[in-house]
């Protein structure tokens, strides 16, 4: 079974959950831009980001056999940061037709304040204008007025739905992201998003249609192997296998492909270049092997994210 | 072939030859638009354009291709470059401006540069204007830890030998065996052999053997031209405990001395001897057996 991780910050992640992933099936993963933590205080050192989001990190992927996405953005967080949002909006345009950029993200709001609203705003105009997809992270507080809202703004902007990837959903926000035509995103992530428990039981109750999930794996407390052990979980609570694989591969593969950067061959048959270059030394994913996701795993907890 | 033949040229028609007529009119129509324009955004945004435009394929080149390469810049080998890689070396020879603005730009192109961009840019270093510019950038494409930004760089490329101070050259070539990468692509590698290199590489070897590592069978062709005494006795290490290949490549190390201790160390072994000295084995034929194609 092949995964994809549509969002995750590798950036703060080890080589030992690269291969953790690799092992367990993860073929390719997408890194939003986004907050690092700390907050910036120079275009300079947000330059430096954006650069290892399409260089280092690209490579460091690569060498454990997963095909790394980003997608490039200002972060609501940052934009209240009015100064650095100026700037960064004058070198996003330049990051944004990078190979492998599959969209503008993650953006949104976190505190709904009018700088947030301003800057995802000219990033959603941005978006248009070379044509892009839109990837939207949704607040923690206030979630679902803050989720109603993007939804809003971007059909304001005139943006289709089936273009905007809404993340972070959970059980008050799935209906509303669904009957409006976008894709519903889901974060396991434990303790502030969703446990995979509660995932299993959005499935059975909404299906699998226009719905996948990640695991925004970052610097804080979180699980590289949060949708691969959520598939486990779903296998062993009788979910069907095809529900399976469309909220773990085949829908996130048909959101993030529409923007023409993300494509099923670039990791079953990579460019001549590619496989020179970009992916010599490792074929973990390549020999047709049994992923594991944790080899000694005896009881159903292991694979519990709460 | 004329006098007039530039890379310039040679990529144009190499790319018009194998894209379909929409991509080598979009790549020469943004080469016109933008040869002399003022703005930078519409030049670093058409060199990003060009993968989504041009794709990725190989660059198709045939044997007369490579040798007009090599007539138009000497050392220049396009041999295994992309499209795309092509494309934007292209673009830049194009509507780069004239040398100063040309580096500059190149420099913002850099800082921002994905991978691909990132390779096709150090291997378009033969071919910039005001060549000496480019030593601090290519110097940091040697420090990268990306394999293959780093061989964009020092392989198959002729601006490190013509451009880097022995220091920078030893450092590239300890760097790429440090990294598991090969010698043999580097051009000028025998004009470029010294003592403080050779001593870096036994160094390195010492190490090596201490950690109970494998020591490249490379690392002793930059040995021998130099070799002091205790270098001699390595290299006679090397034919006493080393596999084929590395005892092979010890002899040819012996052989490029030209001290009596180094040609007696070799007459240790007369059947090595003979087919180092009768040509036999040289330094080409353990890299087509023993190296993967770059």
């Amino acid at each position: 079974m092949a995964y994809i991780d549509p969002h995750i910050h590798m950036l703060a992640r080890t080589t030992t959950d690269y291969e953790a992933m690799a092992a367990a099936g993860i073929v390719a993963i997408i890194e939003p831009a986004f907050w690092i933590g700390q907050p910036r205080t120079a275009v300079g050192t947000y330059i430096d980001y954006l650069s290892t989001l399409v260089g280092f990190e690209r490579f460091r992927a690569a060498q454990f056999g997963i095909r790394h996405y980003c997608s490039i953005g200002l972060n609501s967080k940052e934009a209240n940061n009015e100064r650095l949002a100026e700037e960064v909006m004058e070198i996003l345009p330049r990051f944004l037709l990078k190979e492998g950029v599959v969209a503008v993200g993650e953006i949104g709001y976190d505190e709904q304040t009018p700088a947030e609203d301003k800057y995802f705003r000219a990033q959603l105009e941005l978006a248009k204008e070379l044509n892009m997809l839109v990837q939207i992270h949704t607040p923690h507080r206030d979630k679902k007025r803050g989720t109603l809202r993007s939804m809003e703004v971007c059909l304001e902007h005139k943006l289709p739905p089936d273009r905007v990837i809404v993340d972070h959903n959970n059980e008050e926000t799935v209906e509303d992201v669904l009957s409006r035509g976008f894709w519903a995103a889901f974060t396991i992530y434990p303790r502030t998003k969703m446990g995979n428990e509660r995932m299993v039981e959005i499935v059975r109750q909404y299906g699998s249609d226009q719905i996948f999930i990640n695991s925004s794996a970052d610097w804080g407390v979180s699980d590289p192997l949060a949708v691969p052990k959520t598939a486990q979980l779903m296998r062993d609570r009788g979910i069907a296998e095809n529900h399976i694989k469309k909220v773990t591969y085949d829908n996130a593969l048909e959101a993030f492909a529409a923007g023409g950067q993300m494509k099923e061959s670039d990791w079953l048959s990579p460019p001549a270049i590619d496989q020179r270059t970009l992916f010599e030394g490792n074929s973990v994913l390549r020999d047709g092997q049994e992923p594991r996701i944790d080899e000694k795993r005896s009881a159903k907890e292991k694979m519990l994210i709460e | 072939m004329t006098t007039t033949t530039t890379p310039a040229k040679l990529l144009q028609g190499w790319l018009r030859r194998q894209l379909l007529g929409e991509a080598a009119d979009w790549l020469e129509g943004q080469a016109a638009t933008l040869n002399g324009a003022q703005t930078d955004r519409g030049f670093f945004l058409a060199i990003s354009l060009v993968h989504r435009r041009i794709g990725k394929a190989d660059l198709d080149l045939s044997a007369a291709d490579i040798a007009e390469a090599e007539t138009a810049r000497p050392g220049w080998r396009p041999a295994g470059w992309s499209l795309d890689q092509a494309a934007r070396v292209f673009l830049l020879l194009m509507a780069g401006g004239a040398p100063a603005q040309f580096a500059e730009r190149l420099e913002q192109l850099f800082v921002t540069a994905d991978v691909g961009e990132l390779i096709a840019f150090y291997r378009g270093l033969p071919l910039y204007p005001d060549q000496p510019r480019y030593v601090e950038r290519a110097a940091e494409g040697v420090r990268t830890n990306m394999r293959a930004v780093f061989e964009a760089v020092a392989h198959n490329n002729p601006y490190p030998v013509e451009q880097f101070s022995e220091h920078r050259w030893n450092q590239m070539v300890v760097k790429a065996l440090f990294i598991g990468s090969s010698l043999h692509p580097i051009q000028g590698l025998e004009r470029r052999w010294n003592p403080d290199l050779m001593r870096m590489l036994c160094d390195y070897a010492h190490e090596r053997w201490a950690a109970g590592r494998p020591v490249s069978y490379e690392l002793w062709r930059g040995v021998g031209p130099h070799a002091d005494g205790a270098a001699i006795a390595d290299l006679a290490r090397v034919l006493d405990i080393g596999g084929a290949v590395e005892r092979q490549a010890a002899g040819l190390a012996l052989s490029a001395s030209s001290s009596a201790e180094a040609a007696a160390a070799l007459d240790g072994d007369p059947g090595l001897a003979a087919a180092v000295r009768g040509g036999d084995i040289s330094w080409d034929t353990l890299a087509a057996k023993h190296l993967s194609p770059s």
